[in-house]
């Protein structure tokens, strides 16, 4: 009988991530669906706890554990993933695309001799074997796709599945892995305090400003200063993720006046991110890249336009709001307290 | 330890983003409607591993630069007559498809092979620069594994900034979730750095270093080697552009408080 692999990491407080238990539903419909044992494995400092809390599963769990593997390593978490695949014979590798295993886990299939497909946008079973489903071209296209190459490594991107649910208590085979000769040690983590945190991938609404907010007002002057502390207002109020647009982050590079809490993380679209929010808000933004490919994974799309006519808009949000952004923040600040 | 780095960047090209992109079905699978015909650019994240690698060869003297590139010819001939004006690089051309369809492990197949095949590179030096991600596939796996296939174990994804250290050390900071960043120390080279933005902005065009490339690079150009992407059994039962036309409210001529409430209310529902 052919094995499912699941593998997951820890999150530094020893649970496992929302995406992880995503990863695992989805592992475990394949295997169920392919006839497939599943096996789990699970990658960490300590790895005991997380395997208990989803021991419901069903699968036979593999652990490796030990200071060397709480930081996210490539060669590390790769040495681990190996072992892991390989003591169980694994056919089919399912995991979240977490950063850490988005750059671990294609090496992986390298390692064993297989393929990877990664970041997809769901997982099914037909006839028995695994389909796949990712978007190309950043996010524009989305292809269902299939292969016979095995080992198959697959990371899902979150959103894929509901998480899942079901402790209990694990038996986990501990693998002795040896990573002596890795050249790489993880000093730190540079995290923004809470109260300068604007990206929250976690929250319920995006708030994309645009370029629009550096530019010349109503008066012939530019007033970044205000804009500034209107959008933080705001994002302080609402605990909101902030995004922008590529030409607000490239403004940076050729000189312009700039908001100072925008970087190119935040940026959305062609070489950003395209998050996962129940809200989005866009505002000063006029253009493809917030509207449609930083926005496919945006339900509920509202913005904020002096241009009605505003083709980027038009079509792709569900309420457009033409007037100046400014004042409406403003007032919408207020209305906040 | 040595700071004459061996910096091997890969990237190719992608449809200009400005770019409506339809697929259809070719020959051998999926792909883009007039692909030939759009305009292309060079990745954009692999155009910021070049960007960052042509800094780093400036500032430590003996480092060489290549720009390997698996793509149609005629098309890579045409971005490079505007990318080889940004940086100094020796370009390597592997002839084929940079469809974002082809499987990423022919990819970095072609890639790890044509990589093998500069004569004067030093493996011992080499950092491998690339885009964490492409504009096309985005699959952010291609870069491992061609690390992985020459024997390059040190791996990071998600790079936006590097500092060398006296001792040839390498300081790498990698973009993680939340706008958080890790930063981890490798000994030395060689290394895979999988570049986000970087730092640097898209330097302004230099038509004199644009010749001294050309006359280099147009050699390389004719010499590209046909590639072969045939080898995988990935198929595609569908692709499909999501119909997401949305029915648009437009709220225009009302006071800037109606429209306001109206915000703060679907915020709060």
């Amino acid at each position: 009988m052919s094995t499912v692999l699941y593998l997951a990491h820890t999150e530094c407080d020893g649970t496992l991530h929302k995406s992880a238990l995503e990863a695992l539903t989805a592992a475990k419909a394949l295997a169920e669906g392919m006839g497939a044992e599943l096996a789990a494995g699970v990658i960490g400092s300590e790895v005991s706890a997380a395997a208990d809390s989803i021991a419901g599963c069903g699968a036979k769990f593999y652990g490796v554990s030990g200071p060397d593997f709480s930081d996210a390593r490539y060669a590390s978490d790769l040495a681990a993933a190996e072992a892991i695949a390989k003591a169980c014979d694994a056919e089919i590798v399912v995991a979240s695309a977490t950063s850490r295993f988005s750059r671990a886990l294609p090496g992986l299939a390298i390692r064993l001799g297989g393929r990877v497909d990664t970041h997809l946008s769901g997982l099914e079973v037909l006839d028995g074997k695994p389909v796949a489903k990712r978007w190309f071209y950043r996010q524009r296209m989305e292809g269902t796709l299939i292969r016979e190459e095995r080992p198959w490594v697959l990371t899902l991107d979150s959103g894929c599945a509901d998480g899942f649910v079901g402790a209990g208590s694990a038996d986990v085979e501990s693998l002795a892995v040896d990573v002596s000769g890795v050249r790489t040690r993880v000093t730190g983590m540079e995290c923004p305090s809470e109260d300068e945190q604007t990206i929250r991938p976690d929250a319920e609404l995006l708030f994309v400003t645009g370029a629009g907010w550096t530019k010349k007002q109503a008066d012939g002057s530019v007033h970044v200063d205000v804009a500034e502390e209107v959008i933080l207002n705001f994002l302080n109020t609402t605990k909101c993720s902030l995004g922008s647009s590529k030409s607000l982050v490239d403004i940076s590079g050729e000189g312009g006046s700039i908001i100072s809490f925008l970087t190119h993380m935040h940026q959305v679209g062609q070489t950003g991110s395209s998050p996962r929010h129940a809200k989005g808000l866009s505002s000063c933004c006029h253009g493809e890249e917030p509207h449609v490919v930083g926005w496919r994974f945006i339900n509920e799309r509202r913005a904020i336009n002096t241009d009605a006519g505003c083709g980027w808009a038009q079509g792709k949000c569900d309420v457009l709001y033409v007037g100046d952004a400014f004042e409406i923040m403003k007032k919408v600040n207020e209305f906040l307290g | 330890m040595s700071t004459d780095f061996h910096i091997v960047v890969c990237g190719s090209i992608v449809p200009d983003p400005l770019q409506t992109l339809k697929p259809v079905d070719g020959p051998a699978g999926p792909a883009l409607q007039n692909e030939m015909m759009l305009p292309a650019v060079l990745d954009p994240w692999a155009g910021h591993a070049l960007y960052e690698a042509a800094n780093l060869a400036k500032n430590y003297p003996g480092s060489r630069v290549w720009l390997v590139s698996l793509g149609p010819k005629a098309k890579l001939q045409q971005v490079m007559m505007s990318v080889s004006q940004k940086a100094p690089f020796e370009l390597v051309v592997a002839d084929g498809s940079a469809s974002g369809f082809t499987d990423s492990f022919e990819t970095a197949k072609i890639l790890a092979d044509t990589i093998d095949g500069i004569a004067d590179l030093d493996k011992s030096k080499l950092l491998l620069f690339g885009g964490w991600q492409s504009a096309s596939r985005g699959s952010g796996a291609v870069m491992q594994m061609v690390g992985e296939m020459l024997g390059v174990t040190e791996q990071f994804q998600g790079v936006d900034r590097i500092t060398i250290g006296s001792d040839g050390s390498i300081e790498v900071m990698e973009r993680i979730e939340g706008g958080s960043y890790q930063k981890s120390i490798v000994d030395a080279a060689p290394a895979v750095l999988g570049w986000a933005t970087g730092e640097l902005p898209e330097p302004p065009n230099n038509p004199q270093i644009g010749m001294q490339n050309m006359q280099k690079n147009m050699p390389a150009l004719q010499r590209a080697q046909p590639a072969d992407l045939s080898g995988s059994s990935l198929s595609f039962e569908s692709v499909e552009v999501p119909q997401q036309r949305r029915e648009t409210r437009v709220v225009k001529d009302v006071p800037v408080e109606e429209m306001a409430k109206e915000i703060v209310e679907w915020l709060k529902a």
